[in-house]
């Protein structure tokens, strides 16, 4: 017989999996209780090199064109596809869910990135606008990217609601700081090794593993994080993370989503909720 | 660093002028003051609360003075709103809701057009008072703040029957009470700002005014009657922060909209955390108007000038921060200095005027302060030596060379006629220095480059850029902030986005 060659769990930073700088590890159980893994138990000094990553990702994917960050995102998806099966597995094995039930996640997770890529080159034509002003000046106003967005991924499911916070907000150029599902984290650690693998720049999404109550304060107050997007957080530490944005006048928004696989858990809104709107004056005339 | 060939004069360290003002009286240009006659100006000794229709006294029992900062004589006595007026204003505002939510969008939309009409027809009037009420030249809210007010309704009445196209496939809803907190520098714009989308979106509202400007708002409220506008659907209720703060906190309220500083934005901000209430905040700002040596110069000296002396520099979006290309430096500011020696600075009432009066007292202490703090931290102080009248609130129009990143003229929004000069090498470095601060409201451009204006406008992290122009607005035109210069937009099919829910 042959001897399992087990997993090293590691997060996601710049690009790179790292254990946490804190040396702290959780063990990580299947749905009966069975020990998994050991995950990084995230700290406030991951959280703060994960921002400076992501910061540093940020502008020269924002300035990628449309067109390659939705063939990017695609890419992401073709490698989520490759590795479907392995997914479910996971999934089925860390949730409890059923097989087919877990397979249908999988599927969910590579429909929805597949949603967003086809968005990258569309948004911006639907959220921009040429205004007419009563006065000689070509006027318009287009969305751009907020900046570092800090993402507190939902505790279920695991992929498919982890996946359907990150890509809207990376398909217009924000980069982002994760923190992924406490009680479930494989499948989003798991999720690291498609996108090193489908071309997204490192730095862009970093996925950091650990108990929210410890690290969303911290990533909540951050001075060089733009916007805060929170799914499915406990109302207590929820209202505490959003007066805590306020240290720098975060944009919030907070997402309770009955049911990730519907259709109303996709499409412009969330990428509406983590761009600026920009307009522009110039003069016309001779 | 050059030697610093200040002189202090009242208190101030000031650079000498060297070149010759044009000057007047010489047979070239005469100069002979236009005063605005203000005597068909109604103005009541006292105004109340306007709740539910009508003006009512405050339960709080308390009234306070607005004075003309130009004349620091008392206009009218206002009320000043306490807890208990909050909470009337908003139960007329939730139970105007039930019927004006209802009615159909052309019809509301009919309402807000008269709205418009009628700042038209009271133009000369409205424009008076907010020029004796804030300070402001009469040049300015007579051909600036009062049509752009009437522009705004007459915008967004249009919406009132048009929401499903701004959205769609979506569904629209009002939202409820807007509680709408608006500041001293453009009173009436910007209560037409927060009212006109509120309204045609089927909102209805309770409206805080400044304090040292409340009374174009009750002008306002004439008019909201004479339009016969549904009692209870605009109330408004004067008073200082705490009514603010009342308003803010009012369970009754759906939607908070503050335009004011960023220190105050993020309180509310903190305040409004957990709860259901909508917000939108614009916010400081602390703009770099960018020249390159390519752009055409006097135009560009023409926009730096409104850019930061437009309004005494009471302008969230003003140019404030100065990046001139190094090569142009003494050629710019020597057009520039000359430039700001032409302005008019005085009478706010007098049609000649291009500086008028500082807003309030308290305002001038804090210009004075930072203005001084300049001077401490070595930057070099330049003002034309004007005349200012003996009373009222008065600042000459002023700039600072030698300024660095790290002085606090450089990065405070100092809200007044006060430009900090620096100089850049190359785009990437005007770039660097014009996002260098919290704040990301606005920035300018110039340059005759077409390509590196949009190379320079798409790398600025503002929410309002202008390219070989500045401080320009219109109804059409979303306005609002990048980082702490706040969030969601007002203009624009964009502003609609803050008063309905999209579902």
């Amino acid at each position: 017989m042959s001897l399992d060659v087990r997993k090293t769990y590691k997060m996601y930073l710049g690009g790179e999996f790292v254990r946490s700088e804190s040396g702290r590890y959780d063990p990580a159980a299947d749905a009966q209780g069975n020990h998994l893994a050991n995950v990084c138990r995230g700290s406030r000094k991951d959280v703060r090199d994960a921002v400076t990553k992501a910061r540093a990702a940020q502008e020269k994917w924002a300035g990628l064109t449309a067109y390659l960050r939705g063939q990017i995102l695609y890419r992401m998806a073709e490698m989520l596809e490759g590795r479907a099966a392995a997914f479910a597995e996971l999934l089925h094995a860390t949730s409890g869910a059923t097989p087919a039930a877990a397979k249908k996640e999988a599927r969910a997770a590579i429909d929805r990135i597949v949603h967003y890529a086809g968005w990258s080159d569309k948004y911006g034509a639907l959220l921009s606008s040429v205004n007419p002003v009563a006065s000689s000046y070509f006027d318009f106003s287009l969305p751009e990217p907020t900046g570092v967005v800090g993402i507190v991924a939902p505790e279920e499911p695991a992929l498919l609601g982890l996946v359907s916070h990150v890509l809207p907000v990376i398909v217009s150029g924000n980069s982002c700081v994760v923190l992924l599902s406490e009680k479930d984290p494989l499948p989003g650690l798991e999720w690291a090794e498609v996108l090193a693998t489908s071309d997204l720049p490192g730095g862009v999404v970093n996925l950091l593993s650990g108990h929210k109550s410890e690290m969303l304060p911290h990533l909540a107050r951050h001075m060089d994080v733009n916007a805060l997007s929170l799914a499915g957080v406990a109302k207590t530490l929820e209202t505490e993370s959003l007066k805590d944005a306020a240290v720098n006048v975060k944009r919030t928004r907070t997402w309770h989503l009955p049911d990730y696989f519907a259709a109303t858990a996709q499409g412009l809104d969330p990428i509406r909720a983590f761009v600026e709107i920009k307009t522009t004056w110039h003069p016309v005339g001779w | 660093m050059a030697p610093n060939p200040m002189k202090f004069v009242d208190g101030v360290a000031r650079v000498k002028a060297e070149r010759p003002a044009l000057e007047f009286g010489t047979g070239v240009f005469e100069y002979a003051p236009a005063p605005e006659a203000t005597d068909h100006v109604r103005l009541e000794p006292r105004y109340g609360l306007f709740v539910d229709g009508g003006f009512v006294a405050p339960k709080s029992e308390r009234w306070f003075d607005t004075v003309n900062p130009a004349t620091e004589e008392k206009l009218a006595e206002v009320a000043d709103a306490g807890e208990a007026d909050v909470d009337a204003a908003v139960k007329a505002a939730r139970a105007a809701f039930r019927t004006w939510s209802k009615l159909a969008g052309a019809e509301r939309g009919k309402y807000v057009y008269r709205i418009a009409r009628l700042i038209q027809e009271k133009a000369r009037e409205l424009a008076i008072v907010e020029t004796m009420d804030g300070g402001k030249p009469i040049k300015e809210a007579r051909d600036v703040d009062v049509p752009l007010a009437a522009a705004h309704f007459f915008y967004h009445a249009g919406w009132a029957d048009k929401l499903p196209w701004a959205f769609p496939g979506r569904s629209v809803a009002p939202l409820g009470v807007c509680g709408q907190i608006i500041p001293w520098n453009f009173p009436l714009l910007m209560a037409a700002w927060k009212l006109a989308p509120a309204l045609a979106a089927g909102n209805t509202v309770v409206l805080k005014p400044a304090e040292t400007t409340p009374l174009t708002a009750m002008k306002l409220a004439e008019i909201l009657r004479e339009a016969e506008l549904p009692p209870g659907v605009v109330n408004i209720v004067t008073g200082a922060g705490e009514t603010g703060a009342h308003l803010v906190n009012h369970p009754g309220v759906a939607k908070i909209a503050f335009t004011g500083s960023t220190e105050v934005g993020k309180l509310i901000q903190r305040a409004l955390a957990g709860t259901e209430k909508r917000l939108t905040l614009e916010l400081g700002g602390k703009a770099a108007n960018i020249v390159f040596a390519d752009a055409a110069l006097d135009q560009a000296v023409e926009g730096i000038v409104n850019g930061i002396y437009f309004n005494q520099g009471h302008v969230c979006c003003a140019g404030s921060r100065l990046l001139v290309e190094e090569s142009i430096e003494e050629d710019l500011l020597a057009r520039l200095d000359w430039r700001i020696r032409q302005l008019r600075v005085g009478d706010p009432l007098d049609k000649n005027t291009d500086v008028g009066a500082i807003n309030s007292r308290a305002q001038l202490e804090k210009i004075r302060e930072l203005t001084r703090c300049g001077v401490e931290e070595g930057a070099h102080l330049h003002q034309p030596e004007c005349a200012l009248p003996a009373r009222g609130f008065f600042f000459p129009p002023t700039y600072f060379t030698h300024v660095a990143q790290s002085h606090r003229i450089a990065r405070e929004e100092i809200f007044g006629p006060v430009l900090a000069v620096m100089s850049f090498r190359t785009p990437d470095e005007a770039v660097e220095k014009a996002n260098n601060l919290a704040y990301g409201l606005s920035a300018g451009v110039w340059t005759d480059k077409g390509a590196k204006i949009f190379a320079m406008t798409k790398r600025l992290r503002a929410g309002v850029v202008w390219a070989n122009t500045f401080n320009k607005f219109d109804p059409t035109s979303p306005f609002g902030g990048y980082k702490e210069s706040g969030f969601g937009r007002e203009g624009g099919v964009h502003g609609l986005e803050a008063y309905v829910e999209v579902s």
